[in-house]
């Protein structure tokens, strides 16, 4: 058989009148495709900070966190003052310990003094962990005191929170043994309101979404 | 049990620590080496008596597991000095501190700590040092008044020497 009669009768190449249609068509679904892009982004951009926007949705879930970091085993050691606090009440601690420059405490009254590297068993016994203290003199990351909108800002601005990147703030709060610390408490101690899962799945959610401030 | 490798150097000595490894430091010095200086409170690390140093911080012995001490250099009241002249245990007898005495070795082994690091204390530093040593006697006036004195002691001894 002639080569070109071959050509003209495969089945891989398509009949010239098909070929147009199917172009048209590719040209209409691009039309159709770009009209829907969300308003104000771009196509070229390359890195969206946020891939599914939704400032209702980032709010409730910086609620949940919120509910969270302002429980006594994360504001405990978030004082608003230089004294830590301690219980169910939050009341300051009694011995009257200060953060210190490092948040370690001072002078006779340093945190592993008292506090080992683990808990102790029984009631009212210190709680423990290798890197109890509070946040340095510093760079107080303050709990205690803020509102939900101002704890979220103060969240997102690395002068504030420890010089910490979004990235960096998720994998503090993800795999900080001293964070994690506050799911196992002492004797007697409340775990915070949501469990750890729920808990970071709410505080990426809230980034995810807009890292939106209530 | 720790095993006989593992020793505790207390007040320069070494001892063997064949104890369990979660037994309290303090249980270990009372009542196996016989330390008595040190004494028991309350058990978990809120009053201060039980105070010993180790490599030179100011622990709770009663909450302190024999663990932790491990490799570690430990003093008690009975090695702060070697005759019973620390300039803290000068002052304490001049200006006459103790009352009933029981909290006595915790407050001196704290104020030493704190003099090693702030050698002239104000009333303000003597406060924050101090104020988890708790005194059932109420004898805090005279404390943070032989912890002054301890602090004059202590700079002339070193203007001497030098």
């Amino acid at each position: 058989m002639h080569p070109k009669r071959i050509l003209q009768t495969s089945s891989y190449y398509p009949k010239k009148g098909v070929s147009v249609i199917l172009t048209i068509a590719a040209l209409l679904s691009m039309v159709v495709v770009f009209s829907f892009r969300p308003e104000g982004s771009s196509i070229t951009s390359k890195k969206p900070p946020f891939t599914q926007k939704d400032s209702i949705a980032s709010k409730k879930a910086f609620l949940k966190v919120y509910a969270v970091l302002m429980s006594p085993r994360c504001m405990n050691c978030h004082p608003a003052g230089d004294i830590p606090l301690q219980g169910e009440d939050s009341h300051l601690h009694l011995q009257g310990v200060k953060r210190g420059p490092d948040g370690k405490g001072i002078y006779a009254l340093k945190c592993a003094n008292c506090h080992q590297s683990h808990n102790l068993p029984g009631l009212h016994m210190p709680p423990g962990n290798p890197k109890w203290g509070l946040p340095p003199a510093n760079m107080p990351m303050v709990f205690q005191g803020r509102s939900a909108h101002q704890l979220a800002g103060q969240l997102l601005d690395k002068k504030r929170n420890g010089r910490k990147s979004i990235k960096a703030l998720i994998d503090h709060i993800t795999k900080d043994t001293l964070v994690l610390a506050g799911w196992y408490p002492a004797q007697g101690l409340a775990k915070p309101p949501l469990s750890h899962r729920e808990f970071v799945k709410a505080f990426n959610e809230w980034i995810s979404k807009g890292a939106v401030s209530p | 049990m720790i095993g006989n490798s593992q020793d505790l150097t207390i007040n320069k000595k070494k001892y063997k620590a064949d104890v369990s490894p979660d037994m309290p430091l303090l249980w270990f010095l009372r009542d196996i080496v016989g330390l008595t200086g040190t004494k028991f409170g309350c058990g978990m690390a809120q009053c201060g008596a039980c105070t010993v140093h180790l490599d030179g911080e100011a622990v709770r012995s009663c909450v302190t597991p024999v663990s932790r001490a491990i490799g570690k250099k430990i003093v008690t009241i009975e090695g702060l000095s070697e005759n019973g002249d620390h300039p803290l245990q000068q002052a304490w007898a001049e200006v006459n501190v103790p009352q009933c005495g029981y909290c006595q070795s915790g407050q001196i082994m704290s104020a030493a700590v704190l003099l090693q690091e702030k050698p002239n204390p104000t009333d303000s530093d003597i406060d924050d040092a101090l104020s988890g040593n708790i005194c059932r006697c109420g004898t805090y006036l005279r404390v943070r008044q032989a912890i002054h004195t301890a602090a004059n002691i202590q700079k002339s001894s070193v203007s001497n020497a030098s």
